[in-house]
Parts: structure tokens; C-alpha cells; sequence
């Protein structure tokens, strides 16, 4: 199952990576490959922005603006004004 | 030392030299005692071991009936804003100075998993404070995070009880973990392990190593299909507020509110809800990757619409009152399956912010136009109704 997203979400510095594998061991959908001790995002139309890759990379190769794809909490962002935020925390019982 | 008022306004706190001398309890050692008056109801503990380093409650790496039960409440229904279990260390069969310790979130069904998971090893179990969250939601908010998990390994002390420094963590709590700053504040390494917990045997037989089918997140049927009963339970609250405007909408006669013939319309109405509930959070996640387009308020619209012309063909029920009924009901529910088709992303392990965003842009206006134009045609419908037009 694929979904979409704005292509200038995730950016990649081939210059940086140092190809310690690290991204390809966090990311979840498999978006990266090492290739000649680099690493490479073969299949960049399946991530997901959780940022995992980003957070874990020690050498600043990789940034993503990460957040969690889910209507409730973008559509609670907009009402309050807000960043997307989901009442996970919340006494409500609601969450992504 | 005693503690006494300091009238000095530039030294207004005097120097602390004893805790018993500022009235807070004085640090005092945790026994097994302790431990089992405090744990000893809980469904998951098996006793304490006593540790060089101190007691440690043990945990059962068998799930009770009762505890399956309880992960069914948990599925569906606020219970699981509930299903907690205290953040600190935890061991697993006589783990050692040398045994491997996991780390998870404090919701209790992300925990069985992994104790279940841990069966006939020794290890330890870091449960770090989620707010009783589960792993990956945890740390997409932060919580399965950096600062707690460093805050976690200092308050447990945990370097006492193993000569390592490695930490396993579930590779789902990656979003929230920058392991280069753990390692530098803490020492710890850590290694991600697979996103399943059942996995776990296998991680470890391949010498601590995740390959690729264990690092992959996938969304089966039967994934999707555990989530339907949470997705009914949050629209459940909104139903009874539906059906009183719909019998409300029925009873409305020029001479006033009268409920005798609230029935005819109302019951197309509510009918209409139910299917269209069906449609959004039931057949859309279910049959996910076959409903055509990858945006999910479009896959909603078009079960919604199918449901509604499949039951229109078969029973004649909504265009039995009027062309303007038959039309306000067709627009009106198919945008609302298609919103609550969009709430699903949320429970997806696929959809991407940036990608939500934008469907919330596009769809919403029609979502309002819809609500309008339908509204209308309700108007309409209910004056030919009247005779009037």
C-alpha cells in the first residue's frame, strides 16, 4: 500500500552519510539501501515522515519534517491554531 | 545541622545538609518486601529477585486468560487510556550482570507482548513513562523518547545491575530516540531490534540483527480489521446526537413537531447513518488496498456511495420519499463515510503528514459545499413534502 506526500518533506545529503546503516535499520517501509558504503533512498515515495532516520543519524545526512499523518490531529491543529496534535495524553480516550 | 529561616534577603535559602532537615522523607532503600506488597495483585507478577544491585519484581512471560480479555477492552474502548503499568525495571526469568535489557513503553499491551516474547529467557525490561501509550505512538509525541529514556536509565540505576551498556529498543521507537545523544549522556548503545516482539527469538539467534522482513511494518486484514472496533467506539458518541436531528428532521409538519409521522423519513435517515458507518469504518479499512485512488477521503466517498446506491437499488428506500430526499441523502453520507474514511489515517501504519495535509485541503471544501448543497436539497425535499411546491 503506498500513500503520497510533498516531495521537499525529506531531504537526503549523500556527502554526509558516512553509510553507517543506521537509517536503513530504523526505517520502517524500507526506504533506504547501502549501496557502496552509502546509503541510498531507493523508495522515497513510501516514507512516511515519522522521522525515525532523521533523529537517529549522527552526521546530519538526513532531515525530514516529521510528524504524524493523522486527519484528527491535523484537523485539531487547525482548529486550535496549532501544530497537528493528537489527544493521545488526554483523559478522553481518543487517539492516533 | 538545623534548618532555620534565613533573614538575609540575599541568602533567602540556607544550605541543605541532611534531607530529614527539610521535613521530606528521608531516602530509604526499596526491600522485596516492598516490592511484593506493592505488585503482588498485579496479573503479571511471579515474585522477586534479588538482584546484587537490589530487588526487582519478576514477571510472568505467560499471558493470562483474564490479561486476553483485557486486551480485547483495550481495542475497544477508553479502557485502554487505562491499561498501564508503573515505568521502572523489571526482570525476566534470573536475568545477570550480563543479560540483555528491553526497553518498551508503559502500556500494558506493549509490555505482555514483550514479555510473552521474552519466554524462557533471562533478561531485563526497562518500561519507560508513555503516559501509557504504546511504542509508536509514544514516539511520534516524544514521550518513548530521548530525555525520558535517559531520565529512566539514571532513576533505575540500571548500570548497577549489568556489567554492558547495551540497550535493545523496538525499532518503532526510533522516531523518538536519538541514540547518539543517549550514548554520550548515559553510555548505553543501543541496537533497534524488530518491530515485532515476537520476532525477538529470531533477532537474537541472527547475532543481533533485524533483517529486513523484521524491520518492515506491514498493515494485513487482520491488522486493519483490529482496529475497526476503536474506530465505531468514536463515532458511536455522535450517533445518538444523528438520530434525534434525523427523527427531529422527520417529525417536522407545518403545524409543528409531530412524531406520529416522524417514522417514514427518519427510518431512511437512520438506515442511511448505519450503512454509511459500514462503509467508512468498516468496509474502507477491510478492503483498504482494493478500493481504488490512494487518497482515503476518495476511497471513503466511493464505498460510501456504493453502499448507499446498493441498498437505493435494492429497497427504493431514499428515493421512495423525493428525488431532493434521495439526492441530499447521496451527497450528504457519502462525504460523511469519506470523513471518516480520512479519520482511519491515523490508525494507518502508512500515511504520511505532509500527504494528510494536503487531502484535509482538497477535501474539506467539498466536505462544506456538500454539507450546504445537501442541506438545501433537505429544505426542498421537506416543503414538496408539505405540498407547497
Amino acid at each position: 500500500m503506498k500513500y503520497f506526500r510533498d516531495s521537499d518533506t525529506f531531504q537526503f545529503n549523500s556527502e554526509k552519510c558516512t553509510g553507517c546503516g543506521r537509517c536503513v535499520e530504523v526505517c520502517p517501509h524500507n526506504v533506504f539501501k547501502l549501496e557502496n558504503r552509502k546509503a541510498v533512498p531507493v523508495n522515497s515515495d513510501r516514507c512516511m515522515e515519522c522521522g525515525a532516520c532523521a533523529k537517529n543519524c549522527e552526521f546530519g545526512a538526513l532531515t525530514v519534517k516529521s510528524g504524524v499523518g493523522c486527519a484528527a490531529a491535523v484537523i485539531t491543529g487547525l482548529l486550535r491554531g496549532t501544530e497537528p496534535t493528537c489527544d493521545c495524553s488526554g483523559p478522553s480516550g481518543k487517539c492516533c | 545541622m538545623k534548618f532555620e529561616p534565613v533573614q538575609n534577603k540575599l541568602k533567602p535559602f540556607s544550605p541543605l545538609t541532611c534531607a530529614a532537615d527539610c521535613g521530606c522523607s528521608p531516602v530509604k532503600s526499596i526491600t522485596s518486601a516492598d516490592i511484593t506488597s506493592e505488585f503482588k495483585n498485579e496479573t503479571w507478577f511471579t515474585g522477586v529477585i534479588d538482584s546484587p544491585a537490589g530487588p526487582v519484581p519478576q514477571v510472568s512471560t505467560e499471558i493470562k486468560l483474564s490479561e486476553r480479555m483485557a486486551h480485547i477492552r483495550s481495542r475497544a474502548s477508553s479502557f485502554r487510556m487505562k491499561f498501564s503499568l508503573k515505568p521502572g525495571l523489571y526482570a525476566v526469568g534470573s536475568p545477570a550482570s550480563t543479560s540483555d535489557i528491553f526497553v518498551t513503553a508503559n502500556y500494558r499491551l506493549s509490555f505482555d507482548h514483550l514479555r510473552k516474547a521474552l519466554k524462557g529467557m533471562n533478561a531485563w525490561i526497562l518500561v519507560l513513562d508513555t503516559a501509557g501509550i504504546n511504542v509508536w505512538c509514544a514516539a511520534g509525541k516524544g514521550t518513548f523518547g530521548t530525555d525520558e529514556l535517559i531520565r529512566r536509565i539514571k532513576l533505575t540505576g540500571i548500570e548497577k545491575y549489568v556489567e554492558h551498556k547495551r540497550l535493545i529498543l523496538p525499532q518503532l521507537g526510533a522516531p523518538g530516540v536519538n541514540s547518539g545523544e543517549v550514548r554520550e549522556k548515559t553510555g548505553f548503545r543501543i541496537s533497534y531490534g524488530p518491530v515485532r516482539a515476537e520476532d525477538i527469538t529470531q533477532y537474537i539467534e541472527k547475532g543481533y540483527e533485524a533483517d529486513e522482513e523484521m524491520r518492515l511494518v506491514k498493515f494485513t486484514m487482520k491488522d486493519r480489521a483490529v482496529l475497526i472496533p476503536m474506530e465505531i467506539n468514536m463515532i458511536k458518541e455522535k450517533f445518538l446526537y444523528f438520530i434525534s436531528a434525523a427523527l427531529l428532521y422527520s417529525a417536522l409538519q407545518p403545524e409543528g413537531i409531530i412524531f406520529k409521522d416522524a417514522l417514514t423519513s427518519g427510518y431512511s435517515l437512520i438506515t442511511a447513518c448505519i450503512i454509511t458507518v459500514a462503509a467508512g469504518a468498516v468496509f474502507t479499512p477491510l478492503l483498504l488496498p482494493f478500493i481504488p485512488f490512494r487518497s482515503f477521503a476518495i476511497k471513503g466517498g466511493i464505498s460510501g456511495a456504493a453502499a448507499l446506491l446498493v441498498t437505493e437499488y435494492s429497497t427504493g428506500l431514499f428515493s421512495l420519499i423525493s428525488i431532493y430526499f434521495y439526492s441530499a441523502v447521496l451527497i450528504l453520507f457519502t462525504l460523511i463515510s469519506s470523513y471518516i474514511a480520512l479519520q482511519f489515517t491515523g490508525a494507518t501504519t502508512y500515511t504520511s503528514l505532509s500527504g494528510v495535509k494536503r487531502e484535509i485541503k482538497y477535501s474539506l471544501p467539498v466536505y462544506i459545499a456538500g454539507f450546504f448543497v445537501s442541506s438545501i436539497l433537505f429544505i426542498i425535499s421537506k416543503i414538496s413534502e408539505w405540498g407547497y411546491l
